[in-house]
């Protein structure tokens, strides 16, 4: 009982504000620490490959990049789900603070898979199953900013944010087996819980990359959601004190 | 049941109603979403006539060659059931080569072959270094070997790569 007491008290934006604060820099230190690594082996230590030579390097930016793109919208949508039904105040937050990192995950996922196409493929883009939805993610991101931006009342923000991030999460399974559903000139995964397709070097390389990207993500996401606290719930009294506390 | 355990369960009845119908509207539009046909589905005439489309496969060993003409570079896709002979002008992208992926973009012309205008390279999934590349090769060849001598008809063992 006292557990449980424990957890939902960090629901409360006035006590999750100063928990957020501490963890910022234990996830920035983590997160240079395994890009470093990540850096390291991936650009220095792994062999380059048989058939793409050095461009194949491009991966350590974007498997991990497309990974975050599409698990930071799970969660949204898991955030999204919990705000609709328990009517929680900080789901909705936590949603609209991580919307900018997945949409530069998104982003970042399709430009760097541009750059490595055109070499390797011939083109840089093709309207194939997974290219395709991919940058609907990306636009269901950009969307759901807008949306949450254009109305001005935040709880009828997140309602109506939620709903869209609900209906898009259908999206996330399309992305995932695209490879396998339909024939796509983007190639299936190499990378998945039971097997490995890639030299264990460039594996690691990968996985510290993306532990990397976690890292970032978590930690703007909560300097983020920080700032949104203290934006929405500025008539309370714990804000009040809060700032007048970092001004002394 | 508590109103909000309701909301839970309406909310997640809904996603699951909105999943069923796009998968089944992903299903009807299954053959619009395929980039390419494969050689089979061709020669069952299941392609958009008059129009151009894309085809895929891997490109036949042994089966790359520059026509006489100099700029036509003929080669055929396979899916180790079917065949299709490719004209091409253009350049290839770097990884086009004999036993992996392709996809090529085109017509198909009255005699059966297929005029592409656009040859993109399809890569597989395997990232490994030239070494390790070339133990597996070696192997694949001692296995064919070892193949061709227990076989007395010395059929020619045909490699299945993965694309």
């Amino acid at each position: 009982m006292n557990d449980r007491f424990n957890l939902y008290r960090f629901a409360s934006p006035a006590t999750f504000y100063p928990l957020a604060g501490r963890l910022i820099p234990w996830f920035i230190a983590a997160g240079i620490l395994f890009g470093l690594a990540g850096l390291y082996i991936g650009m220095l230590v792994a062999p380059t490959d048989f058939q793409q030579g050095e461009g194949y390097r491009i991966i350590f930016i974007h498997v991990p990049t497309s990974w975050m793109s599409m698990f930071i919208y799970l969660v949204m949508a898991f955030w999204a789900a919990i705000g609709l039904a328990f009517n929680t105040r900080l789901s909705g937050m936590m949603a609209q603070a991580l919307a900018p990192t997945g949409a530069l995950m998104a982003f970042l996922s399709l430009w760097t898979g541009a750059l490595w196409g055109k070499p390797m493929w011939g083109t840089w883009w093709v309207w194939d199953a997974r290219l395709t939805s991919e940058l609907i993610l990306l636009f269901l991101y950009i969307g759901y900013m807008a949306l949450v931006a254009a109305i001005d009342d935040a709880r009828r923000a997140d309602k109506a944010g939620g709903i869209l991030l609900l209906v898009g999460v259908v999206n996330i399974p399309i992305i995932y087996f695209s490879v396998k559903w339909w024939n796509t000139l983007h190639q299936g995964s190499s990378v998945n819980l039971t097997k490995s397709a890639m030299a264990e070097v460039m594996l690691w390389g990968m996985l510290l990359m993306a532990l990397a990207f976690w890292m970032y993500s978590i930690a703007v996401a909560l300097a983020r959601v920080r700032t949104l606290m203290l934006e929405r719930e500025r008539h309370t009294d714990w804000v009040r004190k809060t700032l007048v506390g970092d001004e002394q | 049941m508590k109103s909000r355990h309701k909301k839970l369960a309406l909310i997640v009845g809904a996603v699951a109603l909105f999943g069923i119908i796009i998968v089944l509207v992903l299903n009807a539009l299954n053959s619009n979403i395929a980039l390419f046909k494969s050689p089979t589905e061709v020669a069952n005439g299941n392609f958009p006539k008059d129009k151009l489309f894309r085809i895929g496969g891997l490109v036949k060993e042994g089966s790359i060659q520059r026509q006489a003409d100099g700029v036509t570079i003929r080669f055929v896709i396979t899916d180790s059931e079917s065949d299709l002979t490719v004209d091409y002008v253009g350049i290839l992208p770097d990884l086009f080569m004999e036993g992996k992926g392709a996809v090529a973009q085109g017509k198909l012309l009255p005699d059966g072959s297929f005029k592409a205008q656009e040859v993109l390279a399809k890569h597989d999934e395997n990232y490994m270094p030239p070494e390790a590349a070339q133990a597996l090769n070696d192997a694949h060849v001692r296995g064919v070997q070892k193949q061709a001598e227990q076989d007395a008809a010395a059929a020619v063992a045909k490699p299945k790569a993965s694309y």
